[in-house]
């Protein structure tokens, strides 16, 4: 059993990462327009998002 | 209009405005050094192609920076260099295709809470699967070393989590207590605490039984129901904002030196001369000075014929100027305007309303002194039998995490989720959970009749027999005012080829009609003593709703309007009576208006009713002992949403009748009356039934847990098991599901068939 307790960090350290991640993404406008996104996909020019809100 | 027309349908054909370049100016806000950035709402966009074309439009415009478009919300952010004067972005839109409002971007803060509650939902997530995970290990058996080790790291876990996450319901607890009131966040907090802290201790002295799981995943599943609740609530506050705003953002005003300046609303004193321009609304109360032309007054007084004004003639703030420039005196502030008095009034007749309680309140009245009542004798009981003050406390602080109300919190929110979705599907807007259990209960519907029976708009009769060619050129005309007949004409001749006439000038004579001349021909198309004029008229009368097309005097065509009734509304009107419902009609228009379409669909009417005659005929249906469901549009019926057990407005309803009002609809038809009525009543039987359930889980539970048997493994199943019971509940809610108004969609049989087939 305890040979195996090296794994507890490691599961605990990618969830948060996931976590951080999801933040991010959050926190980046990723969700603020979701059927918007689907659709760009298929246009051809680079696209970049305007920031609706002042970075904080 | 646009490439699909998939989702929303706004059906509406709104009336015809032009957002000024001030007016741009004002709504819009300084983003960076000399940029600034407007928003707009352009309901029409429905695909990638819509994106495209929006935002090449309106890159393509001088002084435009970035435009991108949300398709989510149906709005446009564009940037812009604040040098010189606002892009024309509506009319580039409206060119391209796309109806498209102006949108304050000041009114549109962020919605903080929203993303704080999604964020302690992926904390709690995120804390509950790991310390889950930790909890399994522990349940199958692992030996003491690595319990404890386990414990404590679950421990590690769950204080940030209840710290982070559990906050909101701490708050809200602390509110409640601080004004000596109990709602669902005190059990819920005092359980997630006692269980943590019994948790700690039992962790420090090396106990077996450690409830951090049970604590962070019930945040989980509450908060998972708060999340949903304020999504649906959002999802329909940005949805009825989006649309055309009815009131004006501010004025021209002439100083004493002759010079003009924009001025905004709340700036705007009693005795300020004001340009008014053709297709702007008046700002505040107002005396005309110089001009004459005609205003739309509908959404006032529930009139929908223009009505001519002249020097002298008093007008109210929120008319629509529609055929020639006025120069006014303001009479009034803002606050003293009609529209000012309307939101008093609403205001007032909101605070009568606010006695309703939602059922989730007053369940968690009831279950949080009895929970803690159960949980103390559990403790007395125990105490006195054992006289073991650490196994009293134990058990008793499981009762409490058993009792915790997981489903119950979920019971609720739930339901009504699942009901403001499908009735987003079908084109209503929920604006809180709390209407849906009022719409629930309502027995008596009253019915305004302008823009909510009927649509509010003029259309045009009876065109079968009438010659293309005169028809085309009428149409032509018309297309240059924006009085509501000459609308009408554009659209009912927006299938025929164009007229081949070819006008030199065409001048629009308020009050009058339109002048166009062709060559040595005048034509004339208006009122039909002045159309008609220097020529005998032959004697006939013709009546107020009607047009007449002359060439050099001579009758070419004549026209006739009527406001038609919505779709579907006496199919709409018999179902509701069928149902048993007291259904009225109760206006502000002309009784000689209101009459005739009362009696075609035989229910009583009340005509000429004043704002205040509105409330009182809702507060007197109320006293009487029924549940009053209002509909209607007009600034003039605002202050009765307000009053009524549950509001309904149509999209084209005056801004604040949207946002007093606890249901919009987008759609035309009327069928989303019964509609909304039908899915309340199936949510509510459903939220009772989720209740009932969450009750029997707590009849199973409890006498477990009081016996002491309550170990966190049976706390952690019997919580999820419950949880998942009341989810899956409330899924069963059926699209078709209609109590006591059998058929509401099915019936196709509109209403204006009805009409034309009895003409």
């Amino acid at each position: 059993m305890r040979d195996y307790f090296y794994l507890i960090p490691i599961a605990f350290g990618i969830g948060l990462s996931a976590l951080a991640a999801f933040m991010w993404s959050l926190k980046a406008g990723q969700y603020d327009d979701l059927e918007g996104a689907a659709e760009r996909i298929l246009h051809e020019e680079t696209d970049t998002p305007i920031r609706t809100t002042p970075p904080a | 209009m646009s490439c699909c027309d998939s989702g929303v349908e706004f059906a509406l054909r709104s009336p015809d405005e032009r957002a000024t370049g001030d007016e741009v100016l004002l709504a819009s806000r300084v983003v960076a050094d000399g940029v600034r950035q407007t928003d707009l709402s352009v309901p029409t966009v429905h695909c990638g192609a819509c994106i495209r074309a929006v935002e090449m439009a309106l890159g393509a415009l001088a002084g435009v920076e970035s435009a991108r478009v949300n398709l989510s919300t149906r709005r446009v952010t564009v940037r812009w260099r604040s040098k010189g004067p606002p892009p024309p972005f509506v009319e580039t839109l409206q060119q391209a295709g796309f109806e498209a409002h102006l949108f304050d971007v000041g009114s549109d803060d962020k919605d903080g809470a929203l993303s704080e509650l999604i964020r302690a939902l992926a904390v709690a997530g995120f804390a509950s699967s790991n310390i889950m995970l930790l909890s399994v290990s522990i349940w199958s058996g692992a030996e003491a070393e690595a319990r404890d080790l386990f414990h404590w790291l679950s421990a590690i876990i769950a204080l940030p989590t209840l710290a982070y996450s559990g906050r909101i319901f701490f708050r809200s607890a602390w509110q409640a207590l601080k004004r000596r009131r109990t709602n669902m966040d005190v059990p819920i907090s005092i359980g997630v605490l006692l269980a943590f802290g019994m948790s700690l201790y039992e962790t420090a002295q090396h106990g077996s039984h450690a409830y951090f799981d049970a604590s962070v995943s019930l945040l989980f599943f509450l908060l998972i129901g708060r999340t949903l609740d304020h999504m649906m609530r959002e999802r329909a506050r940005s949805a009825v904002k989006g649309l055309v705003r009815l009131v004006a953002r501010g004025a021209r005003v002439v100083r004493a030196d002759g010079t003009q300046v924009y001025l905004p609303i709340s700036e705007i004193q009693g005795g300020m001369t004001v340009m008014l321009a053709v297709g702007e609304r008046v700002p505040v109360d107002a005396r005309v000075i110089k001009g004459t032309s005609e205003l739309d007054v509908s959404l006032i007084s529930g009139e929908n014929v223009a009505v001519p004004v002249t020097v002298g003639s008093e007008l109210r703030a929120g008319t629509l100027n529609l055929t020639g420039p006025l120069t006014i005196v303001a009479t009034a502030t803002a606050n003293d305007s009609f529209l000012g008095e309307m939101m008093r009034m609403m205001e007032a007749a909101e605070q009568g309303r606010s006695a309703y309680r939602r059922i989730a309140d007053r369940a968690a009245g009831l279950y949080a002194p009895v929970v803690h009542l159960t949980a103390f004798l559990t403790f007395a009981g125990w105490l006195v039998a054992t006289g073991d003050m650490h196994c009293a406390v134990t058990i008793a602080i499981a009762v409490l995490i058993i009792t915790c109300p997981c489903a119950l919190g979920l019971a609720v929110p739930m339901v009504q989720v699942v009901a403001a979705r499908q009735l987003f599907e079908n084109g209503i807007m929920v604006k809180d959970g709390g209407g849906l259990e009022r719409l629930a209960e309502i027995d008596a519907v009253v019915f305004d009749k302008t823009g909510t029976l009927t649509l509010g708009l003029p259309r045009l009769l009876g065109t079968g027999s009438m010659d293309r060619e005169t028809f085309a050129i009428a149409a032509a005309m018309a297309s240059y005012s924006r009085h509501p007949y000459s609308r009408a004409l554009v659209e009912a001749v927006a299938t025929l080829a164009p007229a081949g006439v070819v006008f030199d000038e065409v001048s629009e004579h308020p009050g009058l009609g339109l002048e166009a001349i062709s060559g040595a021909i005048v034509y004339r198309l208006g009122r039909p003593e002045w159309a008609l004029a220097g020529l005998d008229n032959g004697g006939r009368k013709l009546g107020d709703g009607s047009l007449v097309l002359s060439r050099d005097g001579g009758r070419l065509a004549e026209f006739r309007f009527e406001d038609f009734p919505r779709a579907d509304t006496s199919t709409v009107v018999a179902q509701l009576k069928q149902a048993g419902m007291l259904v009225q009609v109760v206006s502000g228009d002309r009784d000689a208006a209101v009459r005739p379409i009362a009696q075609r669909l035989d229910v009583p009417y009340f005509a000429a009713v004043l704002p205040a005659g509105k409330i009182e005929h809702i507060a007197a249906l109320e006293a009487s002992g029924r549940k009053v469901l209002m509909v209607g549009d007009g600034l003039n019926d605002t202050p009765a949403l307000a009053a009524a057990h549950a509001s309904m407005a149509p999209a084209s309803a005056a801004d604040v009748g949207r946002s007093a009002a606890d249901f919009v609809f987008l759609r035309e038809s009327l069928s989303a009356v019964p509609q909304a009525i039908s899915v309340a009543r199936g949510a509510g039987r459903l939220v009772r039934q989720n209740l009932a359930l969450a009750v029997a889980y707590n009849v199973v539970a409890v006498p477990v847990a009081i016996m002491g048997y309550a170990t966190p493994l049976v706390a952690a199943v019997a919580m999820s098991g419950s949880s998942i019971l009341v989810v899956a509940n409330a899924l069963r809610l059926k699209q078709g599901e209609r109590i006591g108004l059998h058929g509401a969609a099915n019936v196709q049989l509109s209403s204006v068939t009805v009409l034309e087939a009895s003409e």
